[in-house]
């Protein structure tokens, strides 16, 4: 949510609804300009005896949850060398709170498919899906990920898009994508948790009240 | 030693061998009955001396198997494409594992990959394929699999 917290300096009006906005979320127009990444969700009230803050317990979890987002180290193929650079100084997901990647997927949030998906790591990946403690949420990274990409045709042994095998939360494209595509998608991501809809709710959901 | 050099004396050795160069290396075809004796003398001789297997594969020619040796020595440097052509149908040759122990786990893959069996092999087995693969070779150009491929 974005809520200007400047804008509810007067106590004395009533608590106004949010209203959410395709505008208030980064999806489509660069997710560098929103401020929602930033935003915390709930309204300060400057009273005499200091400030009072007015939120919903459910948006700060997601707002907890959503800024500090352990990725699993997983890469299966060169989408994983623009995730290390994504990793690395230059682009820096730290900037987000993606730094703290886990060897182990008992202790990470998301699994970032940055490479092409076999039928025999198949088995692997669903595994690594299970043992991750809830809530988690996958990123499939690149064409491979999302749909077999240069293996659609003609192979044998490429598993035809990551989501064959565990549900998928945000799918970027490209061969493979750039350090920037895979910060906005994870941007993305942080949004979507955000936002606190099921993958249900986003489907049904009236074109201004989508994320 | 110069590649002119190393042709003339492999010449000298293997008289039934043809050369060829049309690619960037010095190409030696052999009958696959000749394989042993002349990895043999390719190894320890001690002026060819290739101590270096450093490329193994098989190629599908529909008419044919071809088992393509890549060979170099630490001392002289040279590279060397041995090539080797195989019955289609029923595809077998010697293993040079014992000459290049590299050749195992190579020798492995071209099994599994293009079905040719490779004769006194210590280990012969499937190496990447999943355990349960019947016999199919993924590498072969007639390869279908009607569950997992999608035609262009």
């Amino acid at each position: 949510m974005n809520v200007d917290i400047t804008k509810y300096n007067d106590s004395s009006q009533n608590l106004p609804s949010v209203r959410r906005t395709p505008d208030s979320f980064g999806v489509g127009r660069g997710a560098f300009q929103s401020s929602s990444a930033l935003a915390f969700p709930g309204e300060v009230h400057h009273t005499p005896g200091g400030g009072v803050l007015v939120s919903k317990l459910d948006d700060v979890i997601n707002w907890a949850r959503s800024n500090s987002l352990w990725p699993l180290v997983f890469g299966t193929s060169c989408c994983a060398i623009e995730m290390m650079s994504t990793a690395g100084a230059k682009y820096d997901w730290s900037r987000f709170g993606f730094e703290v990647a886990r060897a182990t997927p008992r202790q990470a949030d998301v699994i970032i498919i940055a490479g092409t998906i076999v039928n025999k790591m198949a088995p692997v990946l669903k595994r690594l899906y299970d043992q991750m403690a809830d809530p988690k949420y996958v990123i499939a990274m690149g064409a491979c990920a999302t749909s077999g990409g240069p293996f659609f045709y003609n192979t044998y042994s490429v598993v035809k898009g990551a989501d064959h095998v565990i549900p998928v939360d945000v799918y970027i494209a490209g061969c493979p994508p750039r350090p920037e595509a895979l910060l906005h998608s994870l941007i993305t991501l942080q949004e979507k948790i955000k936002s606190g809809m099921t993958r249900e709710q986003i489907k049904t959901a009236k074109p201004e009240q989508r994320f | 030693m110069t590649s002119e050099e190393l042709k003339i004396k492999l010449t000298a050795f293997f008289q039934t061998a043809t050369f060829g160069e049309s690619g960037e290396w010095l190409n030696m075809n052999i009958a696959a009955a000749n394989l042993p004796a002349t990895t043999n003398i390719l190894r320890h001789d001690p002026v060819l001396n290739f101590d270096y297997l450093f490329c193994q594969t098989c190629v599908d020619f529909k008419t044919h198997l071809t088992m393509v040796y890549h060979l170099t020595s630490t001392g002289h440097r040279l590279p060397l494409v041995l090539k080797v052509q195989l019955d289609r149908n029923n595809p077998e040759i010697e293993t040079v594992s014992q000459t290049w122990k590299t050749a195992e786990f190579h020798e492995r893959e071209i099994y599994e990959m293009f079905g040719v069996n490779f004769l006194n092999h210590p280990d012969l087995r499937l190496l990447i394929l999943p355990d349960g693969w019947e016999g199919r070779n993924p590498m072969r150009k007639d390869f279908e699999d009607p569950i997992n491929m999608i035609k262009l």
